[in-house]
């Protein structure tokens, strides 16, 4: 890159006081204060309030919808139905370009005589406050003629399977294969082909603050305000602007505190967007927020995959090959705009790629099915992935009779070998597999778990250990979306002024859900530019006020965001030198900004204030002469080196299974992450420990059970198991560095890696702990009676 | 059903205000006080994001009613914030990066106070023990008992060896 880099160079390491510093998050005081703005919180005048009846059937003939007795309940204001929206909302198709013979149907906001999952929104009631619109529900009668319904994976594309669209003719969305061509020739030539059934569970976000919106038509501005909790304001704007009708300009979009969201709140979810349809109708603002019941039945769902795993692999425990057929059931529809074919394609673009081997073929089958509505959840195909590669490699390592650990030293691609170019297509810039195994093997003194290991079998104690090593997709480029033709932005852009008091004000369009960017933007800005900290005010979540940015999903926050806010600071701090060159009648090159003030480069003398400069460039700029200050500067960032920047890193897990009971009690993990450039530790290791209990989850509790009649039997948070405190174990981290050239932050993601790795820490470390019962399990969630079943004690 | 008067201390105030019987008390604080740090997650008493204290006792505002607080004492992290009484919790909470989305924050911070007001010695196993009626889908939970645990050592309660 050119002459920024230098800028930044030039300064020495106590000149970046900010950039690595665990400092706490200037914007969590009011979290622990109570006084977070989430949008419940938010009363606006006149404000109506929004309960949707959803369907109680899977798929069913809508007959008729009377709501005459709910129009005249207490505090009812309006009632619509799916066909009262269709001439103000267009119905929403998700297919990609790239996706090739992609198939999906169109879906309207609420449905149009026909329901296809459970909890699917039919009518929107809307009253004065939710109390009342919730008890008019009640009063509505639809008559429903039920339809056959389509539950089950492995015969939803059989010849004789009901079609959930026969527009489509079919029940498969897509279908993809990767291949090398040559799998069942490497096949032939290897010593031994491993193969393992593994099933992952339909599960989803659970997100505490439940997805919501309030829609605020103005009519005689003819603009639309949306405050909502999400994670990507701009493509709301996009989306909501097309799908209503409006200019982009016509909608902004606010985001405030937002109550967590995982990539739950990425998409675009038909009840949200009629609420903004009904008060550009009735010219009020409309909220709704969505209840826990009905957070289980209409947030998107995400896995449920049934993966047949291959390996080929010689005595010497080289792998000659990798194979799978991965098919897993979306809801029916593809959600918008994202898709619901995201998650199977980044599976057969990454699995096994970490390792050396020669060939590769990886097929993946989405179905249509009568649940809920399924797309991107963090980690997006990650825990499959990593899950299928890393279980069949300790069932290889097993097999062969080898030492798990040596077996990853020998086929680990090493640290020295990059970039490089895997069978699969995928381009690594560069990691550090080496590296990462050596250190996590260190922090859990391994060789001391396996003695105690050995000691405690004797006395009926089992206990297993869980190596893996993995890659992580992040800091996406257009690659990732917008070659498809969504309209989703893969490039951040950041504004940065100076105030004249000398402070400094950053609008970065990425935003944040509690993941500390704001404070990562803020410490990088204050480098940057050369200021304290706390001199520097983070803006963001409004599309009126930020440049344009992507949000946050696929971990590219702090990477593309971060480099933003570097290249704006960078230029902020090139024409605040400039500007003081000319007060001080001497050349930019000999000064430097150290915590707000302009230094002499030679002789380290003070020479002037920023306050200073801020004042004679918005007061005095009569003494300037014909100079023009310019104090607020924009620039953008989209990675270009490389589609993806891949992190790599280890996970282990240590448990302790009960064989009389059943239960799994997680002892400890570790983790050594390689994420480049890191900009605050502590946030980056909270990221992690998040993640990977996020990665427990559905390893051993979470799952949207589903009867053959697609009804969901544990949609709440009693039947629906979470983790607590009580069962989760610490978590021990390490870093290795290895920074992307790709930009000069170096920074790559961190936020998803433990959700993508610990499903296959603990996989590998339950079935290490079942070897003296020669039993093995692959089939998540692993329940007490999975367990118990496996030992034939039930 | 007509409304109920109901009349209680909230945050040391008097107050009262009418309310429909079947309301509980966090959409009854929400909407008749316009408080915000009483927070609705789950609304089958799982959760824990609407913890606060009745009484001196921590319960669920969705599992109550708004007409049992008749003649209580409620107090709510706004409370809270002006008496001062948990500020060194929140400090730590802050400080440890023991709260990412927020949205148990408030929850947790009530029920951690209890258990830091009644413990008599200090585990990190006893802390999640405690906080175990509280869910957050953000931190893995490290970060919370870290933080509580610090707080339980500057008020001087003892800490205990742990089992291995």
């Amino acid at each position: 890159m050119n002459a920024p880099i230098k800028a930044l160079e030039q300064k020495s390491i106590e000149q970046r006081p900010w950039i690595g510093a665990s400092v706490p998050r200037p914007n969590a005081r009011r979290l622990v204060e109570g006084a977070a703005v989430y949008i419940d919180d938010i009363r606006l005048p006149k404000m109506l309030h929004i309960c949707f009846v959803r369907s109680q059937y899977a798929h069913a003939l809508i007959k008729s919808i009377d709501t005459q007795a709910a129009s005249k309940a207490n505090g009812v204001v309006a009632i619509y139905t799916g066909a009262d929206l269709m001439k103000r909302v267009q119905p929403m198709v998700a297919t990609l370009a790239h996706f090739k013979g992609m198939k999906a149907a169109a879906q309207h906001c609420l449905a149009v005589d026909r329901v296809c999952w459970q909890g699917e929104p039919m009518v929107a009631i809307v009253a004065n406050s939710r109390h009342e619109a919730e008890d008019a529900a009640q009063l509505v009668i639809v008559d429903y003629e039920e339809l056959p319904v389509v539950t089950d994976m492995e015969t939803a594309l059989d010849e004789n399977a009901y079609v959930i669209h026969p527009e489509l003719g079919t029940n498969l969305c897509f279908e993809r294969v990767v291949t090398t061509d040559t799998y069942d020739d490497v096949s032939a030539k290897a010593d031994f082909i491993v193969e393992r059934t593994f099933r992952f569970p339909r599960h989803t976000g659970v997100c505490l603050e439940g997805r919501s919106v309030i829609g605020d038509f103005s009519a005689p501005d003819g603009r639309l305000t949306v405050y909502i909790s999400h994670q990507a304001p701009h493509m709301i704007q996009d989306c909501y602007a097309r799908l209503l009708s409006l200019t982009e300009s016509a909608v902004r979009v606010i985001c405030r505190d937002v109550g967590g969201s995982y990539g739950i709140k990425t998409h675009v979810y038909g009840d949200e967007l009629a609420t903004c349809a009904i008060s550009m109708d009735l010219g009020r603002p409309v909220k709704f927020v969505a209840d826990r019941a009905e957070s289980f039945v209409s947030d998107i769902h995400s896995r449920d995959h049934r993966v047949l795993m291959r390996m080929a692999v010689n005595k010497d425990g080289a792998i000659k090959g990798i194979s799978f057929d991965d098919r897993l059931a979306i809801g029916p529809y593809s959600v918008y705009p994202r898709t619901s074919v995201v998650e199977g394609n980044q599976i057969v673009n990454i699995t096994g790629q970490w390792y050396q081997h020669e060939s590769y073929h990886a097929n993946m089958t989405n179905v249509y099915t009568n649940m809920a509505v399924y797309s991107n959840y963090r980690a997006v195909g990650h825990p499959v992935a990593v899950g299928i590669t890393e279980g069949i490699v300790d069932v290889a390592a097993r097999t062969i009779g080898m030492d798990p650990i040596e077996f990853r030293r020998k086929n680990l691609l090493r640290d020295n070998n990059f970039p490089c170019v895997t069978p699969s297509g995928m381009k690594f810039e560069g990691m550090s597999h080496e590296k990462c195994l050596d250190k996590i093997i260190g922090l859990m003194d391994l060789e001391k778990l396996r003695k105690e290991q050995i000691e405690l079998r004797k006395k009926k104690i089992y206990r297993g250990i869980g190596v893996i090593s993995m890659i992580e997709i992040t800091n996406p480029s257009a690659m990732f979306y917008g070659v498809g033709g969504a309209r989703i932005s893969a490039q951040d852009g950041c504004t940065i002024r100076m105030e004249p008091s000398g402070s400094i004000v950053v609008l970065n369009g990425t935003g944040e859900q509690g993941q500390g960017t704001e404070t990562v933007f803020a410490q990088i800005a204050a480098d940057a530019v050369g200021v304290h900290m706390s001199n520097v005010k983070v803006v963001g979540g409004d599309t009126d006020a930020t440049p344009y940015g992507g949000g946050t999903w696929a971990s590219r926050a702090a990477g593309v965001g971060g480099e933003a806010t570097l290249q704006a600071g960078l230029a902020l701090r090139e024409n605040i030198l400039k500007l003081a060159a000319v007060v001080l009648e001497t050349k930019a090159e000999l000064l430097d900004i150290r915590n707000g003030n302009v230094f002499d480069r030679l002789t380290g003398q003070e020479r002037t204030t920023l306050a200073d400069l801020g004042r004679i460039a918005y007061f005095r700029p009569d003494t300037l002469g014909a100079f023009q200050a310019e104090l607020c500067v924009t620039r953008h960032f989209v990675p270009k080196d490389y589609p993806f920047t891949f992190t790599n890193g280890s996970i282990a897990c240590h448990l302790e299974v009960d064989v009389e009971t059943g239960f799994i009690k997680l002892l400890k993990f570790w983790v050594v992450e390689d994420c480049g450039t890191i900009l605050n530790e502590q946030l980056v290791d909270e990221q992690i420990r998040g993640a990977l209990v996020q990665g427990i989850g559905p390893t051993l509790y979470e799952q949207c059970l589903y009867d053959e009649r697609g009804q969901m039997l544990n949609g709440n948070m009693a039947d629906y198991i979470v983790p607590f405190p009580a069962e989760m174990p610490d978590i021990i981290i390490g870093h290795v560095c290895t920074p992307t050239k790709s930009s000069q932050l170096g920074a790559k993601g961190a936020g998803e890696a433990g959700t993508a790795g610990a499903p296959a820490a603990i996989l590998n470390a339950l079935n290490d702990a079942l070897t003296p019962f020669n039993v093995e399990l692959f089939d998540m969630p692993f329940t007490p009676e999975k367990v118990l079943r496996s030992l034939g004690r039930i | 059903m007509s409304n109920i008067n109901v009349r209680f201390r909230l945050n040391a105030r008097e107050v009262e205000a009418q309310t429909d019987p079947r309301m509980h008390v966090i959409d009854f604080l929400r909407k008749n006080f316009e408080l915000s740090s009483p927070r609705v997650g789950c609304e089958h008493g799982v959760c824990g994001a609407c913890t606060l204290r009745v009484d001196g006792d921590i319960v669920r505002g969705c599992l109550m009613l708004a007409v049992q607080l008749e003649g209580t004492s409620v107090e709510t992290m706004e409370g809270l914030n002006v008496s001062g009484e948990i500020s060194d919790l929140q400090q730590a909470f802050h400080e440890r990066n023991a709260t990412q989305c927020g949205f148990c924050t408030v929850g947790m911070l009530m029920a951690s106070q209890d258990w830091l007001s009644k413990a008599k010695t200090c585990s990190r196993s006893a802390i999640r023990e405690h906080l175990s009626g509280n869910y957050c889908r953000c931190t893995g939970y490290e970060a919370i008992v870290d933080a509580v645990y610090k707080v339980a050592i500057a008020r001087g309660i003892s800490s205990v060896k742990e089992e291995v």
